[in-house]
């Protein structure tokens, strides 16, 4: 179990590279990865969880304090899980630098190897919210139109009708996740990172957020109607109706009247 | 009307045609008196032309859509090539336009035609109106014509209303939804007009079929019915000219309609249909798709109307909610009711009744055919402009989510920025707009009185310095002293001479002091003796004052002026 948890963890590549694999090597890539979400948790080396905590008091002790525990400034990350350290950490928002109305997307800080140790020393702390699989996480096998349905009703209010993005009160705001890994993706439905709320496993299943993750999938790639604008709706469509319609328009008035005189 | 040489047989065959139609109903008659009318030139007047050639855009390619369109809200499930949406239970409207978009050969285009043409056409009857309000072409005798316009601009929203609800996607769904919510909110028939509308409880299955007769029978029919009253009064009119040298009230210079305004109007229509093609083929608008079918639950982020309603949305976006008040058990929705109903009626109602406004202030009764200079109205302009900057903040706050997160911004902040604005942006715009009027007036009198700078300083024998002016050519000058003086109207005392009240007298006061806010502060145009005292004036590079708030020159009464441009630059020379 041990070794093959390790060569999980060696084989996580970057997710871009990951996302490539998916698309080139498609069902092939599930039979060699079958590994469940339980056997992820718990076995964690040892190793790691040292690691892991070396480089949480470096880098994150001053918030969170040393012993995880929370401090005036930051929450506690008893019981957050894996899955939480890993989106956080993985989408540059942690360690939080800047002060601002939500942690801000950066690149990484650390790399993926220090990643899954952090995450291997908070899992450590209580139990909580593993890493999912790539099995879970693979969009080929999710159906976008029950996607389409579920995101509808949960997600489309924040994060805009094909997950381009949203305004939330004060400065808060839903980000677009045409570019967010389906792993990142699943996470953060899983721990719902700042104002975002948590859609645990009884709320939308595992499979159901596969059909969402592969529905976020399909956007941006098509656009059957030519440029998207952004994909923002009426608003984009009504300023380049003025600026490129209206604006080509009167340009050729003024030529044809130019002509006359 | 045959009197080619060596006819070609198809010239023969025109020509024994038209004959033929001559004959029957005299059309030659009515041919060659609209053929010969003549029309002034100007790029500013093709404005209502790209509204005629979009609203023909939209009729063709309206009519390609009804071919394969269902109106039904009658349930069914889809099946095709869209994937996400394979499966998924939805009215047959929105199934009928993604196979439009998907299935039909051209269908994806022809949607896309159709909504660009929409957007352009409602833009463009703005700018025209625009135009026709900064010239003040709607004065006497186009009141009319202004009213009318202004009707098809109410359908045109109307149209697009209609239109854009007719998917039965989520956005048209959120849009009917807010309509739902404010015929509800009407006081007391409110609940009964909503269940009237809609078939019963909101969204009911009615509502799409009657949309679409609405949307492709009601409203195309009147819209051109009222373009043709429109269009016979502009040619009943005659059509407004720019000032300029020879143009006056009594003629219009410019090209006869035929061949040459034919030639440039008719080739202007491939011009806007050309463009709204390229836009229909490069863009995507309305990708229903993405949004899926109706359903009342979902709302998305980024839910808005079309830009022309965006101000309606903004309106309701900026009223705090607290406005709602309780009578006794009934709920008065004052947060509903003033955003979507009194701020547009006060809007509209403003710019339908500004041509008699004006009339009523200025007591005028004279017809116009010279258009106005913006700047030699400073009222009117500085109004316009700050209805137009109110209709800007409405559609900003409209979108105020976009711009907070494109911006980084807090939405809330946002909101009370414009909560503040909606009332200092108007008054701002036009304290600021009537300012640069009277200014420019200020200048048009120097140059009038001065002439240009040259730069060249020439020193006299005495030792004095000036700096030589060129005096303006006769057209310059026309242009800036051709205009009237407007001035507050004088109204007889309230009682007569033999001290009995005076019929009439309170409309008096009134009309006099919405005039003194029309035209209190002002710049007189020049006139002929202060011309003539300004060239005896060495050089002309004295200050002469100009006469601001109430200083009455010599003249009395606008519409004279005698710097009339000398025979050289009358109208002939420029009619060819
Ligand atoms: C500058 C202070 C700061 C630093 C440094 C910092 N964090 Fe955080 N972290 C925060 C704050 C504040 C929040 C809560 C954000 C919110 O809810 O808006 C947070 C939230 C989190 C969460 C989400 C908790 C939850 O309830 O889901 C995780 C996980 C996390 N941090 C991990 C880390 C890790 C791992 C590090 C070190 C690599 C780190 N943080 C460094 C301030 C910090
Ligand atoms: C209440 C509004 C809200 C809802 C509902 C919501 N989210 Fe979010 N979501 C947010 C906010 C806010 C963030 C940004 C958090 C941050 O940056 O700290 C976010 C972030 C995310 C991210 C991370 C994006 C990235 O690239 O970093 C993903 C993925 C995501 N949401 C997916 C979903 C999905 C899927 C759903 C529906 C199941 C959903 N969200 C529902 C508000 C929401
Ligand atoms: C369906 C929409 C409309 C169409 C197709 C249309 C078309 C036209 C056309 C082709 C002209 C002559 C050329 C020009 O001056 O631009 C014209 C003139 C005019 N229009 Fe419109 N118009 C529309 C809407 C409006 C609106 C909304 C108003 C104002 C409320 C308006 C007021 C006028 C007036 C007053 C004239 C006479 C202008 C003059 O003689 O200088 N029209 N219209």
């Amino acid at each position: 179990m041990k070794a093959l948890a390790a060569r999980r963890h060696d084989r996580r590549a970057p997710v871009v590279l990951l996302l490539l694999a998916l698309l080139l090597t498609g069902g092939l890539y599930a039979v060699l990865a079958p590994t469940s979400a339980k056997a992820e948790s718990s076995v964690a080396s040892a190793d790691d969880v040292k690691a892991g905590e070396k480089l949480f008091q470096a880098n994150c002790a001053t918030c969170h304090g040393p012993s995880a525990a929370g401090t005036a400034s930051a929450p506690s990350l008893i019981g957050v899980g894996a899955a939480a350290v890993d989106f956080q950490v993985g989408t540059g928002r942690m360690p939080m630098q800047m002060n601002g109305p939500q942690a801000q997307v950066k690149p990484a800080q650390f790399d993926d190897e220090q990643i899954s140790q952090l995450a291997a020393f908070v899992a450590s702390l209580g139990a909580g919210p593993a890493i999912p699989t790539d099995d879970q996480v693979d969009p080929s096998k999710g159906d976008p139109a029950t996607g389409m349905a579920l995101f509808r009703t949960n997600c489309a209010m924040c994060h805009n009708a094909v997950g381009a993005g949203g305004a939330l009160s004060r400065g808060k705001f839903a980000p677009n996740l045409w570019e967010t890994s389906p792993r990142h993706l699943y996470e953060a439905m899983l721990t719902g990172p700042q104002s975002m709320p948590v859609f645990n496993d009884a709320n939308i299943t595992s499979e159901e957020k596969r059909d969402i993750i592969a529905f976020i999938d399909e956007q941006g790639n098509v656009s059957p109607g030519g440029l998207d604008l952004g994909s923002i709706g009426p608003v984009s469509e009504g300023l380049w109706a003025w600026v490129v319609g209206l604006g080509l328009l009167i340009g050729a008035a003024v030529w044809i009247g130019a002509k006359s005189s | 009307m045959t009197t080619t040489s060596t006819p070609t047989p198809t010239a023969r065959a025109a020509a024994a045609t038209a004959d033929y139609l001559d004959q029957r109903t005299g059309i030659g008659v009515a041919v060659k008196t609209f053929a010969r009318k003549i029309f002034p030139d100007h790029w500013s007047f093709l404005l209502g032309e790209i509204a005629l050639y979009s609203f023909v855009t939209l009729l063709i390619s309206g009519v390609f859509l009804t071919m394969f369109f269902v109106p039904s809200m009658a349930e069914t499930t889809y099946h095709g090539p869209w994937a996400s949406l394979n499966g998924v239970e939805m009215s047959q409207a929105f199934s009928s336009t993604l196979r439009l978009s998907f299935e039909v050969r051209g269908g994806l285009l022809m949607r896309q035609v159709h909504h660009w043409a929409a957007l352009i056409f409602m833009a463009s009857i703005v700018t025209h109106m625009m135009r026709v309000f900064f010239t003040g072409a709607f004065r006497k005798p186009r009141e009319l014509n202004w009213v009318v316009g202004f009707t098809l601009m109410i359908l045109g929203l109307l149209a697009g209303f209609s239109g854009y609800s007719l998917p039965d996607d989520v956005l048209s769904g959120n849009g009917l939804r807010i309509t739902d919510g404010v015929v509800k909110a009407i006081p007391i028939i409110g609940s009964y007009m909503s269940y009237f509308i809609f078939g019963g409880e909101f969204p009911g299955n009615d509502l799409i079929p009657r949309l679409f007769t609405v949307h492709i029978l009601l409203v195309p029919a009147l819209i051109l019915a009222l373009i043709g009253l429109h269009l016979l009064f502009v040619v009943l009119h005659k059509h407004t000219q720019y000032p300029g040298s020879g143009r006056s009230d009594k003629n219009v210079v410019g090209f006869p309609l035929f061949p040459i305004y034919v030639a440039k109007a008719g080739g202007y229509f491939f011009v806007v249909f050309g463009v709204i093609a390229l836009m229909a083929a490069t863009m995507t608008i309305n990708p229903v798709w993405n949004y899926g079918p109706y359903d009342p639950s979902p709302v998305s982020a980024g839910a808005q109307p079309d830009w022309y309603m965006l101000f309606l949305e903004g309106s309701l976006r900026l009223m705090p909610g607290q406005a709602e008040v309780m009578l006794g058990q009934y709920t008065l929705s004052l947060n509903v009711i003033i955003p979507a109903m009194i701020v547009p009626g006060v809007l509209f109602t403003l710019l339908a009744a500004y041509p008699f406004i004006e009339a009523f202030a200025t007591g005028d009764n004279r017809e116009h055919h010279v258009l106005d200079r913006p700047r030699n109205r400073p009222f009117r302009t500085a109004f316009g402009v700050s209805l137009l900057v109110a209709f800007f903040i409405l559609v900003l706050a409209g979108s105020n989510d976009l711009i907070a997160t494109h911006f980084h911004l807090s939405i809330n902040d946002i909101t009370w920025v414009f909560r503040f604005l909606l009332f200092l942006g108007p008054w701002a715009a036009f304290v600021i707009t009537k300012r640069i009027c009277l200014g420019l007036q200020r200048k048009d009198r120097e140059l009038v009185l001065h002439g240009h700078e040259t730069g060249r300083i020439v020193r006299f024998a005495s030792g004095e310095y000036i700096e030589v002016h060129k005096p303006l050519d006769a057209h310059e000058r026309w242009l800036r002293v051709q205009h009237d003086a407007v001035r507050p109207v004088e109204i007889e005392p309230a009682e007569d001479s033999r001290g009995v009240r005076r019929k009439g007298y309170r409309t008096d006061r009134l009309r006099q002091r919405i005039s003194q806010v029309f035209y209190e502060d002002r710049v007189e145009p020049v006139t002929p003796s202060e011309l003539e005292a300004a060239h005896h004036a060495h050089g002309g590079h004295d200050e002469i004052g100009s006469h601001d708030h109430g200083h009455e020159p010599a003249q009395v009464g606008g519409g004279q002026h005698l710097v009339e441009p000398d025979g050289e630059t009358g109208p002939d020379a420029r009619n060819h």
